[in-house]
């Protein structure tokens, strides 16, 4: 099955100021697309709109034809998305947090698995630790435990690399790569310049 | 990366209500576990404020024996508000509530899951100490089991009220103000029902009518409070 997402003249407004109006775009398995603009132009509206949290005034977004507020929970079991707040509980330890999240989407993650994600990511010491004593980085890095493991075909991430350093960043594009290759599609909102390069740049604000 | 890093599989593509309850209800209590403070605290408050009562008033047994279940209401009530913006509150700030959102299980199966946990850190609780409570304002046995029984059907009603007027609040700025004018109002038939039926043993009369008031009133409450918790989340995600 290669799948495809595509928004279709997307509009929406926060009280008199509008983000984005007419916003269409395709993208298609194994491409990813840079959603760029200045802060505050609407990237993370966007990135919501499509994942369904906030309602466009305009528009539909479409998972494989299919229109994603009409078939919601299949477009949800594709779809891994990642805001602001990664969603992650302090008094859970990284093991505990990447094992709930993915029971959450229906993932049934054995020990090892996510023993080894966790190793891949660099927190194989520190995964019993309870969240609230990594640092800002690490625990990004218990949501690129998260990538690794989910079988989301579709990524919805707002500003993936913040408080990662280089080496977290170069780890971030390798699991991209991969994401693609084995064809998934990706929608990231960063300002940071990935190792494969997006299909396409979608520029909105400004 | 190694080999281990192959993609798990989803099991349930359409997601499942208790795949989901049962997701949310084990997570709320490990969390609950994690910082038994807070349920202590909830606990403490209505042993504490109940037992104030009576040195209040004085030790006089008719006068204790007329307001005890009353006050063990008011108190439980008083209790299981206390423990109701903690509910969504660091789930909405921490962003899981977005991925509850987002997931592909339904709505009504985690918020379900979550209430239950609620219910059982505090409703369950609250109700099994009341007999204990009840003793000291000189109840009877019959009167203390209404009591309790009263309780056991009348604080899962509190869980879920609280639950949709917690959900509404969220975002709101002084929402703990905002949620006891919203939710204490809405408690009241659960007190009134509740107090009534452990003072209706006391004086002779069966406290079945009461009792299967507040069964009906939880009955309606799990129908029909569920889909207005979803809803209240969604508007707080919008």
């Amino acid at each position: 099955m290669s799948a495809r997402l595509a928004a279709r003249d997307l509009a929406c407004s926060r009280g008199p100021a509008t983000l984005f109006r007419a916003i269409s775009f395709d993208v298609a398995a194994g491409e990813w697309i840079a959603v760029r603009g200045p802060n505050g132009s609407g990237k993370t509206t966007l990135l919501r709109c499509i994942a369904g949290l906030t309602r466009a005034d305009r528009g539909e977004v479409l998972w494989d034809g299919e229109s994603t507020r009409a078939a919601a929970s299949r477009f949800r079991a594709s779809l891994l998305y990642s805001g602001h707040l990664p969603g992650i509980k302090d008094d859970l330890s990284a093991e505990e947090n990447v094992q709930s999240a993915l029971a959450l989407r229906g993932v049934a993650a054995p020990e090892g698995a996510i023993r080894s994600a966790l190793a891949d990511v660099g927190l194989e010491k520190r995964r019993r630790l309870p969240a609230r004593r990594l640092s800002a980085g690490q625990r990004r890095r218990i949501g690129l435990a998260r990538l690794i493991l989910d079988p989301a075909p579709l990524w919805a991430l707002d500003e993936p690399l913040t408080a990662l350093d280089a080496e977290g960043e170069r780890l971030f594009g390798r699991l991209l790569e991969r994401h693609l290759a084995t064809g998934g599609l990706a929608l990231l909102a960063t300002h940071h310049d990935l190792a494969p390069a997006p299909a396409r740049e979608l520029r909105i604000g400004a | 990366m190694n080999a281990a890093a192959e993609r798990l599989a989803l099991s349930e593509p359409g997601g499942s209500f208790t795949a989901a309850f049962a997701w949310a209800f084990s997570r709320d209590l490990r969390l609950t576990m994690r910082h038994p403070g807070e349920t202590l605290l909830v606990v403490a408050f209505f042993v504490l404020v109940a037992s104030l009562f009576p040195l209040g008033v004085g030790a006089e047994p008719q006068l204790l024996q007329r307001i005890g279940p009353g006050v063990i209401w008011v108190c439980a009530l008083l209790a299981a508000f206390l423990s109701l913006p903690g509910m969504f509150a660091s789930d909405y700030a921490d962003g899981s509530l977005e991925q509850m959102t987002l997931s592909p299980h339904p709505m009504s199966g985690w918020a379900m899951g979550k209430i239950a946990a609620h219910w059982f850190a505090t409703g369950l609780p609250l109700t099994v100490l009341s007999p204990l409570l009840g003793l000291q304002y000189g109840l009877g046995g019959d009167t203390l089991l209404a009591l309790a029984a009263a309780l056991v059907i009348g604080t899962p009603v509190l869980s879920l009220l609280g639950a949709a007027c917690t959900a509404l609040t969220l975002g709101a700025r002084g929402g703990g103000m905002l949620l006891a004018l919203l939710a204490l109002p809405l408690f009241v038939p659960v007190l009134v029902f509740g107090a009534g039926a452990a003072e209706a043993q006391a004086s002779g009369l069966s406290a079945a009518p009461h009792l299967s008031i507040l069964a009906a009133g939880l009955l309606v409450a799990l129908v029909g409070l569920p889909p207005a918790v979803c809803a209240a989340v969604r508007i707080a995600m919008d």
